[in-house]
């Protein structure tokens, strides 16, 4: 064995180490007890695979190799270091988006080659894996870019005109038949240069209408995209590694696509390709919203046995976290029950609500999920709702004619009382007037978040220290 | 190159794999989970690292760095959001 086959061959056994601890990784994270554990092992798995990549590299390009890394990992690397947990969807949007470019890149550059003067004997398979992974990880780049851009506010939650739908179509078959002239009749430069534009395209057309409401189920699509891309370009460059990690992201990303979407009570043809979040529809709703003021929302809670603080991401916005935590543990430590119900999609994804209360401190044991919880809310003394608006609608399940109607809610309309914590009269994410707003003993707290939740705590301290009013 | 038939039952094993994995995740895992595997797809860098390496024209080697540049984001960002997500889920136990 000389030195190049040794070399080829502690690459290739690093890779197959890379990928096993990949699946491993994932495995873990699956479960809160090991998921930090898992995070790390798939760590390593890519340091490992990438250190061995050198010794296939050679020295060719090497300085512009080492240049590329850097000029890739320390940004990212301190953006998303001190990046706030609100921001996250967006920013794993924006991470997967490079990822999709990467896959795109791999197979632009590959397109390139196979149309270079005296190529011939590629086989079909080849040049269709890698027009396949180029147009799915180029769709996925460009809709992750608009789906952060949208997230971020950098641009209009929603973006449509007559004969989108139409439009779309049009460039996604032209896309199609742009690569099928790629596999079947032959590879040309300006052909490459077509196909290109018109998968960059389709994924910025794709992604513009969709809603706010439905970039959780969008970002998980885009990610299960890239995850296929990887492994058809990992089939043309002939590295078993890329094709098992792509792959298995790419089910694992289907599957919890699947999973969010249900959670929203949306199938994912409905996100794609209907128009919602737009708000409108639904019966009118009769009667008022009912305003209290902060002292007496406080003697109620002051009387409660058993508190329900429902978060929603209106919450997060306003950087309110600790603050109710603080008021929570104020309040158990009066003795009462406090617990934290969690909608599936409160916040901007699937457990993202998870991840700011546990960034304010809130252990996990206190948080509740949607189906332990609504059976509690018919005897909970005071639910507050802070921040959250969509997900406690009654409409969901009364109103046929409402654009959430099937839509699991919390229950919270059971709940003796309820204060509202919200900043103004206005509808939520989806646009929709919320039923439980107007319920007779609904009370509507109108402040900022976190000054709403200071203001109770000391109203609640002044009638503990019997000051009272 | 990797024989056509054994590359399909390789996707169609990774596949298998990948669903059965994360079968069971709650929902409070969901968003680490997508951001976990958002990480593993950066493995990518390691395609466009090679892609790179073998590039001798100009415009080739424009398109290898884009990727490498790319992917080694994909890869250094997924990691630490995932992990400075995933650090913070404690039970009340922990403490």
């Amino acid at each position: 064995m000389d030195l190049q086959q040794l070399l080829t061959w502690i690459a290739k056994a690093s890779y197959f180490l890379a990928a096993v601890l990949f699946i491993l990784g994932i495995k873990r994270m699956s479960s809160p007890v090991t998921a930090r554990k898992g995070i790390v092992q798939a760590g390593i798995g890519m340091v490992i695979a990438t250190l061995a990549t050198f010794a296939l590299t050679g020295t060719h390009n090497l300085g512009l190799i080492v240049l590329a890394i850097a000029v890739g990992v320390v940004p990212t690397w301190l953006w998303g270091k001190k990046v706030a947990m609100t921001d996250m969807p967006q920013m794993v949007a924006l991470f997967n988006g490079m990822g999709g470019g990467s896959a795109a890149a791999i197979g632009a550059g590959e397109l390139l080659k196979f149309a270079a003067p005296g190529t011939t004997g590629i086989p079909l398979v080849t040049i269709g894996l890698a027009v396949l992974g180029a147009l799915i990880g180029s769709v996925s780049m460009t809709g992750s870019v608009i789906a952060w851009a949208k997230l971020d506010g950098r641009m209009d939650k929603r973006f449509t005109f007559s004969g989108q739908q139409a439009v779309n179509f049009l460039v996604f078959a032209a896309a199609v038949v742009a690569g099928l002239a790629l596999i079947f009749w032959r590879v040309e430069p300006w052909l490459v240069v077509l196909f290109f534009t018109l998968s960059l395209l389709f994924g910025v057309l794709m992604t513009l209408p969709i809603g706010g409401a439905d970039m959780p189920v969008v970002i998980s699509l885009y990610n299960a995209f890239t995850g296929l891309a990887v492994a058809f370009e990992g089939y043309v460059m002939g590295i078993e590694a890329l094709i098992v990690a792509g792959m298995v992201v790419g089910a694992a990303g289907t599957f919890l696509t699947q999973l969010m979407a249900k959670a929203m009570n949306r199938p994912i043809s409905g996100v794609l390709f209907s128009n919602f979040g737009g708000g409108g529809g639904g019966e009118a709703i009769t009667g008022a919203q009912k305003p209290i003021e902060a002292a007496d929302a406080a003697s109620l809670l002051y009387m409660a046995e058993k508190v329900i603080i429902v978060p929603g991401y209106g919450m997060a916005v306003a950087q309110a976290q600790h603050k109710i935590w603080e008021l929570s543990q104020q309040l158990i430590k009066a003795g009462k029950d406090v617990r934290f119900a969690i909608h599936p999609v409160a916040g901007r994804m699937p457990g993202h609500m998870n991840v700011l209360l546990a960034e304010a401190g809130v252990p996990y044991d206190l948080i509740a999920d949607m189906d332990d919880i609504n059976p509690e809310f018919k005897t909970c003394d005071v639910a507050i709702v802070i921040g959250a608006n969509d997900v406690v609608n009654p409409a969901a399940k009364t109103d046929k004619s409402s654009p959430i109607y099937g839509m699991p809610i919390l229950d919270v309309v059971n709940s003796r009382q309820t204060i509202v914590i919200k900043r103004g009269k206005g509808t939520g994410f989806a646009g929709i007037e919320n039923a439980l707003f107007y319920a007779d003993n609904t009370r509507m707290l109108y402040a900022d978040g976190k000054e709403a939740a200071n203001l109770l705590g000391a109203e609640l301290k002044a009638i503990e220290g019997g000051g009272g009013h | 190159m990797i024989d056509g038939f054994l590359a399909l039952y390789i996707f169609m094993l990774a596949a298998f794999t990948g669903k059965e994995i994360i079968g069971r995740v709650p929902v409070i895992l969901h968003t680490p989970l997508m951001s976990g595997s958002n990480f593993v797809h950066g493995i990518v860098l390691v395609g466009a690292m090679i892609a790179l390496a073998h590039a001798d024209s100009t415009l080739a080697k424009v398109i290898g760095f884009v990727g490498v540049a790319l992917g080694a984001g994909n890869a250094a960002g997924g990691y630490v959001v995932t992990e400075r997500m995933l650090e913070m889920f404690k039970s009340s136990k922990d403490k």
